[in-house]
């Protein structure tokens, strides 16, 4: 809080009156939101409610199998995402001069990818892994659907993890008469895996939330899945389902939409603690 | 510096380095794919009705034929700008003054439990804003104005929904400037509005702006909240009560069922959202380069 | 470090192999069916219901719109399209199976004070041609015209059944899906809208404040429907191409059952049976 003394000119009181009013109302909008919520959605969340699969299009029973399928739609696109992702940003931060003409390109389609709207890849995965490669309506096209969506944010964070660690280790490595690779292994991913962590963490929040793109490409069979080639129902498109073409599907609606964001919340969390305390702790041992 | 000094002196780097480089231009290959088959698929719209014709045409009321349909998309563009130029002015201010409030004003430990919820905002799914402007906001507003669904629910809620993105990103650009630096102003003499001017803003201009196009960039693409409560009527909106249709929801209610040209028309719209995005992300960065304080 | 990310890697292929081939025996069989959203989640409850007493018979059900299932099942998509409504002249080249009834009933917030509603009123509206309740001695507010997306089956039945064309619809709010529409009802006193009786009776039964209109006289209930009085009333098919294989028939013939039935009551149609 600033103190009297500290306010000197009425402008600055304006200033401040003006950014705490603001705060207070955007926080008090969003506790209205998040309030009616948990009104709605607290008392159908249950263990029974996690585990059992939908019966009656959704109105009863549980998400089981709705889980089920975003778990292994996740799991696709992070299964794509990861490892591309990874090399991709490992050329750009450890191979590759900031200003080279192939990183600089590379960061600006993927920054025009990023902004890309979700329906735009609700298209594209249709069009290009439903129908032309095939897949039909599969936890396969909308997984990888997803990849496409999670890739430049995970790019991006993982290379700001690399660059965030040290120059003086790389020196360090190459005093060793280390190899470039081997420095690579054993030194800076290992330093930037938090920040790595805390950008698959980004890319699976940016997934989950998601439900124009995977409408058109995984489908909307609520059953439990079979296989990868089944099509599945996410979370997302469930509470779409349940809000806007079930009657008597709201509160159903409501828990699922409250379990969505606890997960949010929960992978929220881990990000921040990976960012925070496991850079910071890394370093104090090395 | 190390990438330059010791270019390849181990085989083994030289080896690594092909996996790599082909995994970026998968990468950075990726949006052209999505591009090239936007455009596959619109072609056919392209040579059968012609850009012209969806400027020209006197309605949108798509079919599968070239000749029974009527392909106007005007309207539908217009609600897309009005709609997203509304959540900007709305959102951006709260959102400055909310990153203003963070770097001048709040207590570190009250600055970090804003951030987190801001953080936790910015990650709630587009259905549940959806969800709460259906049950919750338009009925407010058609009590005062109906139909409620309309252009200003649209505005509202989308500005909920990208106020956290923008507060963030405005929010990491004033922390290029430490804190310290503000307060050396502060101990000059300055006022914070003077610290603000001088100090704080020029370094951060370009991250603002930045800000600034992601959150537009979100806003145009938001399609399942704004399905929900802007009433989806396909008219140039004319009030702030007006309903409007938005490219995006235009996709979400008619891709389940189009055919053909229809299907084909659809693409074209998805086409011109690519293209806007692509625009203003180019220009963010051209802006970004020409910035003198940018590193 | 090397070994453990080796490690992750490995377990992570193993999950996805087994994920990927673990459970697809090649004795399974997989039957697609899409279309109608009206329908949609009656016929996954079914399919849930019969995939558990025929294992190996896999049923896969999607949405889209009655259009969407006339176009996969014609193109071989889908095994099975869901339509929610008779069958056009052109469209004999498919085999209709019929399952169910079904009515469209006008709808109004419960605090309207209009009590019943005829075609012509309806026509006028929908028009704009009657802009607020005051002129059909209602309150002095605004009408909000509700009217379904193109491609939706139910405003195909409605706009057949008023007369009206497409384009002459001067609609407020145009709505995807039935809740949608019942949504957008109960928040906006001035609304009306038509919506699936028995989706509406339903809402109605839950406390919600809507209010179903008799239209030309007749109560639009689902008994008046069953009766077969209710004027604007459609019938629900499953259509598939002329020669559907073995499975694809049985499941159909199930969901004509008399044991299909109470899945059809369950929500809120109308089956065969009577």
């Amino acid at each position: 809080m600033p103190h009297e003394a500290t306010m000197s000119c009425g402008r600055d009181r304006a200033l401040w009156a003006a950014s705490q009013a603001a705060v207070w109302a955007v926080v008090l909008v969003f506790a209205l939101i998040l309030f009616d919520l948990l009104r709605h959605g607290l008392a159908g969340v249950s263990w029974s409610f996690l585990t059992e699969a939908p019966r009656s299009a959704g109105r009863e029973g549980g998400i089981g199998s709705i889980l089920v399928s975003t778990g292994l739609i996740l799991f696709v696109a992070l299964a794509a995402t990861i490892p591309l992702g990874l090399c991709a940003a490992i050329a750009m931060a450890e191979w590759l001069p900031s200003r080279a003409r192939f990183a600089r390109f590379a960061r600006m389609s993927l920054d025009v990818l990023s902004g890309m709207p979700s329906i735009v890849f609700g298209l594209f995965g249709n069009a290009f892994f439903s129908i032309y490669l095939g897949m039909g309506l599969s936890i396969w096209s909308g997984g990888l659907t997803l990849a496409c969506m999670a890739l430049p944010l995970f790019v991006r964070a993982a290379e700001e993890a690399l660059r965030a660690v040290p120059e003086s280790y790389r020196a360090g490595g190459d005093a060793l008469g280390m190899s470039r690779t081997r420095t690579l292994l054993r030194i800076v991913l290992p330093a930037a895996l938090p920040g790595i962590m805390a950008g698959i963490i980004l890319a699976i929040g940016r997934a989950l939330a998601e439900t124009a793109a995977l409408i058109f490409t995984s489908g909307y069979v609520g059953r439990m899945p079979g296989a990868l080639s089944d099509s599945g129902r996410a979370l997302s498109v469930h509470i779409y389902d349940l809000a806007m073409n079930v009657t008597g599907g709201a509160a159903n609606a409501y828990a699922s939409a409250l379990t969505l964001i606890v997960l949010l919340i929960l992978i929220n969390g881990v990000a921040v603690w990976l960012t925070h305390h496991g850079l910071y702790r890394r370093l104090i041992k090395t | 510096m190390w990438r330059r000094i010791i270019l390849y002196r181990f085989q083994i780097d030289r080896v690594v380095r092909v996996p790599l480089f082909v995994a970026l231009a998968v990468s950075a290959a990726v949006v052209l794919l999505v591009v090239c088959f936007l455009v596959l698929e619109s072609a056919d719209a392209l040579r059968a009705i012609g850009p012209w014709r969806f400027v020209s045409d006197a309605s949108w009321h798509p079919t599968r034929f070239a000749d029974t349909g009527q392909f106007n998309l005007m309207p539908i563009v217009w609600g897309t700008l009005w709609v997203t130029v509304g959540a900007v002015l709305v959102a951006a201010p709260l959102a400055f003054l909310m990153a203003l409030y963070l770097y001048f004003f709040a207590a570190p430990r009250r600055a970090r439990a804003v951030r987190s919820l801001l953080g936790l905002l910015a990650g709630i799914p587009s259905v549940v804003y959806g969800l709460w402007g259906l049950t919750v906001l338009v009925p407010w507003i058609s009590r005062w104005q109906p139909p409620g669904a309309s252009l200003l629910a649209g505005i509202l809620i989308l500005a909920l929904m990208i106020l956290p993105t923008i507060a963030l990103l405005t929010d990491a650009a004033f922390q290029a400037t430490p804190k310290a630096s503000a307060d050396a102003a502060a101990a000059a003499g300055l006022s914070r509005w003077g610290a603000l001017r001088a100090v704080v803003w020029p370094p951060a201009r370009s991250g603002v702006v930045a800000a600034l196009v992601l959150g537009t960039g979100r806003a145009l693409g938001e399609t399942m909240a704004v399905l929900m409560v802007c009433g989806n009527v396909v008219r140039t909106p004319s009030s702030l009560f007006d309903p409007i249709r938005t490219l995006t929801a235009n996709i979400a209610l008619e891709m389940a069922y189009a055919m053909d040209l229809h299907r084909s028309a659809l693409f074209v719209t998805g086409l011109m959202l690519a293209v806007a995005v692509g625009v203003m992300v180019l220009l963010a960065s051209l802006l970004k380069e020409r910035d003198p304080y940018a590193a | 470090m090397i070994s453990r990310m080796v490690f992750m890697a490995g377990l992570l292929a193993c999950v996805g192999l087994w994920t990927g081939c673990g459970r697809t025996d090649s004795e399974s069989t997989r039957i697609v069916v899409t279309g109608s959203s009206t329908i949609a989640p009656m016929f996954g409850d079914m399919a849930r219901h019969y995939e558990s007493q025929h294992p190996g018979v896999r049923l896969d059900v999607q949405t889209g719109g009655s259009s969407r299932g006339i176009a996969d099942a014609r193109r071989g998509l889908a095994d099975i399209g869901m339509v929610s409504r008779a069958a056009y002249e052109d469209e004999d080249d498919l085999v209709w199976h019929k399952n169910a009834r079904d009515g469209i009933a006008m709808i109004v917030h419960a605090d309207n004070p209009i009590r019943e509603i005829d075609t012509d009123t309806v026509r006028a509206i929908y028009r704009k041609e009657i802009r607020r309740w005051s002129g059909l001695g209602g309150p002095d507010r605004p009408i909000t015209v509700i009217n379904k997306a193109e491609g939706r089956s139910t405003l195909d039945l409605f706009l057949a059944y008023t007369g009206l064309q497409s384009e002459e619809v001067q609609a407020d709010v145009v709505i995807g899906d039935n809740e949608h529409g019942i949504q957008a009802v109960i928040g906006n006193p001035g609304a009306i809208t038509y919506v699936s009786i028995g989706t509406a009776e339903y809402s109605v039964n839950e406390g919600r404040s809507l209010r179903l209109l008799p239209l030309d006289g007749i109560p639009a209930t689902t008994e008046r429907v069953r009766a077969g009085d209710y004027p604007l009333s459609r019938p629900l098919h499953l259509v598939t191409r002329p020669d559907p294989s073995e499975e694809v028939l049985r499941f159909i013939e199930f969901t004509q059952s008399a044991e299909a039935a109470s899945i059809v009551e369950a929500h809120y149609f109308i089956p065969l049976s009577d």
